[in-house]
């Protein structure tokens, strides 16, 4: 019998190498693909999301840690797709048109891949068409967008707006982050929400699906 | 070792009669001549150099005894995002001339190196390619005269260890500057490395100076300076955010005034500060603030 609280522990240790092998055995002993995916790791991850959030965690645990989700998830996956099994949500990130810096974004990207989603990354320097175009043909529920410059910034508003021009605004929720960005200026622009971390990203897009569906 | 016989000639010179005042941002002020958002502000080196050298010399005619150069991003990795890559020689060369030009003699320059916005712990970069971007931009800063060489805003200590490795090899003095803006208490790097981890390792690696900038408001740098400060001897350098932004109309601005910026001169100073001067949002009346403190 798979001790899965190893699996739990591997994550929080961001050991990859571990959290490969306990998934493996685990399912080869017939362990439901599902419940090791929202008993152990989602569990795990949210629990990566509270420590860097209350920063106990650096960047470095936060990338070992999701880099361990992804090896056990690219076990999963196959599985959980044959069985027509759909992802907690579809997301589509990037950093705005004339912003090089995908650090940020990156991390968030990795945490919300862990906590289940479908992530389609389109990297840096993104124009709004590119997000209009990417969230159309997902059929995402939530387009993320990343600025570090506060010169960008007003990138995003620009984004939402071609969002809006676009008749799909009530499809999506628009999340934004990056240093400069504040919860303020999200209301601003008219974004459906803010985080200034990685594991907070995660929380909010997961409330926001759930408003989707009320 | 007596660390005065070891600081290099060009920091002891710099330091003898005192605290050195250096310069303040240059994207924000470029900008504010026209620099459109998005675009890279180093091609302005090229393209648009009056205007560069305007903000150098306003900076020299504000009391800077320090300007640095518009090359923050001219390492080839991150030059390559703009599709500028086979650039690196020219703009960093003509960078420091200009910096050089607005000093004519009142001011030393110190190049900039910036970030190479890769990170090394996911495999987007390697050792082997930051230490090559780094030499070649550090060899071509110095070929163009700069004084001495300014690793900044880094956020990862291993990426600021071989920048200092690559700039060490020119000869000129290096001063390198971690962004410590994470942690409960705002004091480790966004890696988690403390200021006491990044004073020993950039000490080995040959650094003249070591010191924060970015990230946060004065505030803010009053412990972080004292933990360098207490941690090396090497003499510490100080750039702080002009404090954090707020939205006003629609638009960032940062909230601090030069005065209350330079207020917390004193006080950097008896925590350990050698060189002070200001990163985003400061402007020229920052640094003449801060001149007037200094040597008030």
């Amino acid at each position: 019998m798979t001790d899965l609280t190893k699996l739990h522990e591997a994550v929080l240790n961001g050991d990859a190498k571990t959290a490969v092998a306990v998934t493996k055995e685990a399912l080869d002993s017939g362990v439901d693909p599902m419940v090791l995916v929202t008993q152990y790791m989602v569990p795990a991850m949210d629990e990566v999301g509270r420590r860097f959030e209350c920063e106990e965690y650096f960047v470095p645990e936060l990338l070992l840690a999701a880099r361990a989700m992804k090896g056990s998830l690219e076990l999963i996956r196959p599985l959980l797709a044959a069985r027509g099994a759909e992802p907690v949500g579809r997301v589509v990130i990037g950093t705005v048109k004339g912003d090089l810096h995908d650090i940020g974004k990156n991390l968030v990207s990795s945490m919300l891949e862990g906590a289940g989603f479908e992530v389609t990354d389109l990297g840096a320097d993104v124009p709004p068409e590119k997000f209009v175009a990417a969230a159309k043909e997902k059929n995402a529920d939530i387009v993320a967008l990343s600025a570090l410059l506060t010169v960008t910034m007003p990138m995003m508003k620009t984004t939402i707006a071609a969002i809006e021009d676009a008749g799909i605004r009530d499809s999506v929720k628009v999340i934004v982050g990056g240093a400069p960005v504040t919860e303020q200026y999200a209301r601003e622009i008219g974004a459906d929400g803010y985080s200034d971390n990685a594991g907070g990203a995660v929380q909010l897009a997961r409330s926001l699906l759930k408003k989707k569906a009320a | 070792m007596n660390p005065d016989n070891a600081m290099h000639p060009t920091i002891r010179q710099l330091l003898a009669a005192g605290p050195v005042v250096t310069d303040g941002a240059w994207g924000t002020q470029l900008q504010a001549s026209g620099l459109e958002p998005g675009h890279c502000p180093d091609a302005w080196n090229l393209l648009n150099p009056a205007k560069v050298e305007d903000v150098a010399r306003a900076y020299v005619e504000a009391g800077s005894r320090i300007i640095l150069t518009n090359t923050f991003r001219s390492n080839r990795l991150a030059l390559s995002g703009y599709g500028l890559a086979d650039k690196v020689a020219e703009l960093n060369r003509a960078g420091a001339e200009i910096s050089l030009r607005a000093a004519s003699g009142r001011a030393l320059v110190f190049a900039s190196i910036g970030p190479s916005g890769k990170m090394l712990m996911t495999g987007e970069t390697t050792e082997e390619e930051l230490l090559a971007a780094f030499d070649e931009q550090a060899q071509a800063l110095a070929a163009g005269g700069a004084h001495g060489l300014v690793v900044e805003t880094m956020s990862d200590l291993a990426e600021a260890v071989i920048a200092v490795r690559a700039a060490k090899q020119t000869g000129l003095p290096v001063v390198v500057s971690m962004v410590f803006d994470s942690g409960k208490n705002k004091d480790r790097t966004m890696m988690g490395q403390t200021p006491q981890q990044c004073a020993a390792e950039l000490a080995e690696a040959g650094a003249d100076a070591i010191g924060a900038n970015c990230g946060r408001g004065i505030a803010g740098y009053l412990p972080v300076c004292a933990s360098l400060a207490a941690a090396t001897p090497l003499p510490v350098w100080i750039k702080a955010n002009a404090g954090l932004p707020e939205i006003i109309g629609g638009r960032l601005a940062y909230q601090d005034t030069p005065e209350q910026f330079a207020s917390f001169a004193p006080a950097l100073i008896d925590a350990g500060a050698k060189f002070i001067g200001g990163c985003c949002g400061t402007t020229p009346d920052f640094i003449r603030a801060l001149v007037q403190r200094v040597s008030g």
